[in-house]
């Protein structure tokens, strides 16, 4: 069995989240990390490696820096590693960034694509439906588990009050929720490989099937007209008061405001 | 593609079991609002198996037209026979805006219609409005009217982007549950009907549903409560949520919690509020033992009225909180309780 795993090199919000003096965000002082479902996702393939046997790529698409996942990914247990990169792809939206990712899957022969739910850096979930769409197979979103049967996969399909067991042949497409798994760490045997295996390089000539005006900027269909650095409203009242004081003070908050 | 074809708003009405989720009333709320800026009118799409029933409901909620696609293949969601529904429809009909609810259906719908009819998707909207693209205009760079503004958090919540899709149609956006507020329905609304079958051959991309589990769940969904109590780590047990519960009984609120209690598996993930958990608007939210990291902060800071109890002075709970009290939370939420009881007796 052939699995494809796409990982993203996003920057840490959970916690290390950094601004500059003038309150926009820090990028260049917040860790550069696996986003957090990728890797479940990563974990759940390398886990039906280990229970079926199967060959896991992991293909990365962004700065040549983001080498680093690739690595990371296969000092975990990925065999082999490819990262997309092109100054022209620079600046794609959902829509451009999965045009591009079918176009280097297409050179890959695959059974089961893992991709996470959605990066902490968008939160968008678009990626992985869209590059279904793109290479014309199902999608399994918000997996909670995944196991093969066969040619099928059987993926417990996360909704807000349920889950869905659904069923689907391969080749199939799966995004992972980060509640998935625990992620494995690396083994230093693992690190020590992962330096000596070779990471393919890709860049805009090796997308199959893909036209130049879906890529990058331009290919973009959405345009950011505005960004900035959320206003929050600002903190209120604080007290240290005791029990007692404290309950009066609620109290006296709530009769002001109507509550009671 | 001839952007001037495509007209109307319209608006992806969601349905499970039957039954019309909030979500679909929150966007006719919005559509109507957009569609009063366009001259134009608001259609509501109906997806399912034997739900032209429903399209009664939409009209009271502001949709002046419904377009129907009934067929069994509809009957439980599954992303393909829903994606050619709705990119049938779209491509039928041609409108101007398309708004799907942030719901897991339609943030796994959304895209695949998007990357099928190639156009542009932009998620979790907080923000919809009709301006200009750019919004100011730039020497040599035709600026374009009536454009839809999608705003949206991301990074975590630290960053808001506003959006645009000026050449492709229809602009897309989900929206996040919560945000958008439904119209006091106009009872004995009547919409246009209108029944429309792409026809559905499944293939591989239809897949199957071997069960649905549902989660047994006696609680009511925390989006409609006016008053929340929301817990979190600092409550310390399960079981001591009973001081919560007792305050929320009080008040005829609900009981709500951070990531960190259902990631501790002290409470089911339908009360979780943040990021990634729910978006919440009630009267008055309790934060207690709640430190406030920021993927809990954007779930809640809307709310009317943030009362904040923590030992910790320093928590950024307070920062967003109209009240904070330092002090400890056994101590005060108990006597909160008894005296509440009795101002609310004494009247």
């Amino acid at each position: 069995m052939k699995i494809v795993v796409c990982i993203k090199q996003v920057p840490d919000t959970k916690g290390g989240v950094k601004f500059n003096p003038d309150g926009t965000l820090d990028r260049g002082a917040m860790l550069a990390i696996m986003n957090p479902d990728d890797k479940a996702g990563l974990e759940a393939a390398l886990r039906l490696k280990d229970e079926y046997g199967a060959e896991v790529t992991v293909v990365t698409m962004g700065l040549p820096k983001a080498e680093e996942v690739l690595r990371e990914a296969m000092a975990m247990g990925a065999d082999k590693g490819i990262l997309v990169t092109d100054r022209v792809l620079g600046g794609a939206d959902t829509w451009a960034t999965s045009t591009t990712i079918a176009g280097a899957l297409r050179n890959l022969e695959y059974d089961l694509i893992i991709t996470g739910r959605q990066a902490i850096d968008g939160d968008t979930a678009q990626v992985g439906p869209q590059i279904s769409e793109h290479l014309d197979i199902p999608v399994i979103s918000y997996a909670q588990n995944i196991k093969i049967e066969g040619d099928s996969v059987i993926v417990e399909r996360q909704y807000e009050d349920r889950y869905h067991v659904v069923k689907a042949k391969m080749p199939c497409l799966v995004t992972a929720l980060s509640e998935l798994n625990e992620p494995r760490y690396m083994t230093p045997g693992g690190i020590f490989d992962a330096y000596q295996k070779e990471i393919t390089v890709w860049g805009r000539a090796d997308l199959k099937d893909v036209d130049d005006s879906n890529l990058g900027l331009k290919g973009s269909p959405t345009k950011i007209a505005k960004a900035s650095d959320k206003v929050r409203k600002g903190a209120g009242e604080k007290v240290a008061l005791d029990p007692d004081e404290s309950v009066s003070y609620i109290v006296d908050k709530l009769k002001v405001k109507h509550v009671i | 593609m001839n952007l001037e074809e495509y007209k109307g708003v319209y608006v992806f009405a969601q349905q499970v079991d039957n039954e019309i989720s909030s979500i679909a009333f929150e966007l006719l709320g919005k559509a109507k609002d957009l569609a009063k800026d366009l001259s134009t009118d608001v259609t509501a799409v109906l997806l399912g198996s034997g739900v032209k029933d429903l399209a009664d409901k939409l009209a009271e909620y502001g949709a002046d037209k419904v377009i129907v696609v009934d067929d069994p293949e509809l009957k439980v969601y599954r992303t393909e026979p829903y994606a050619h529904a709705l990119s049938s429809v779209i491509n039928k009909y041609k409108p101007e805006i398309v708004l799907v609810g942030a719901t897991a259906i339609g943030r796994d719908l959304g895209p695949r219609v998007s990357a099928r009819v190639a156009t542009g998707l932009t998620a979790d909207c907080t923000v919809l409005e009709i301006g200009d693209f750019p919004l100011q205009a730039i020497p040599g760079q035709e600026q374009k009217h009536n454009q839809l503004l999608m705003t949206r958090p991301a990074f975590g919540g630290n960053t808001i982007a506003t959006i645009a899709c000026p050449d492709n149609r229809p602009q897309m956006a989900t929206v996040r549950a919560g945000v958008m507020q439904k119209i006091e329905p106009i009872k004995g609304a009547k919409a246009v009907v209108e029944e429309y079958n792409p026809g559905f051959t499944p293939d591989n991309k239809y897949v199957e549903i071997l069960d649905v589990v549902k989660a047994v769940t006696d609680t009511v969904d925390i989006m409609d409560a006016k008053i929340l109590v929301s817990g979190g780590r600092g409550v310390g047990s399960p079981e001591n949520f009973k001081i919560l519960e007792d305050l929320a009984e009080v008040l005829g609120g609900t009981v709500s919690c951070s990531r960190a209690v259902v990631d501790s598996g002290w409470k089911p993930k339908d009360l979780q509020v943040g990021q990634t958990g729910k978006t919440v608007r009630p009267n008055v939210y309790f934060a207690i033992g709640i430190s406030g990291a920021i993927q809990h902060v954007a779930g809640m800071e809307e709310s009317d009225i943030i009362i904040a109890i923590n030992k910790d002075a320093d928590a950024p709970i307070f920062d967003v909180a109209d009240y904070g009290i330092v002090g400890d939370l056994n101590k005060i939420v108990p006597k909160l309780t008894e005296s509440l009881k009795a101002e609310i007796a004494a009247k």
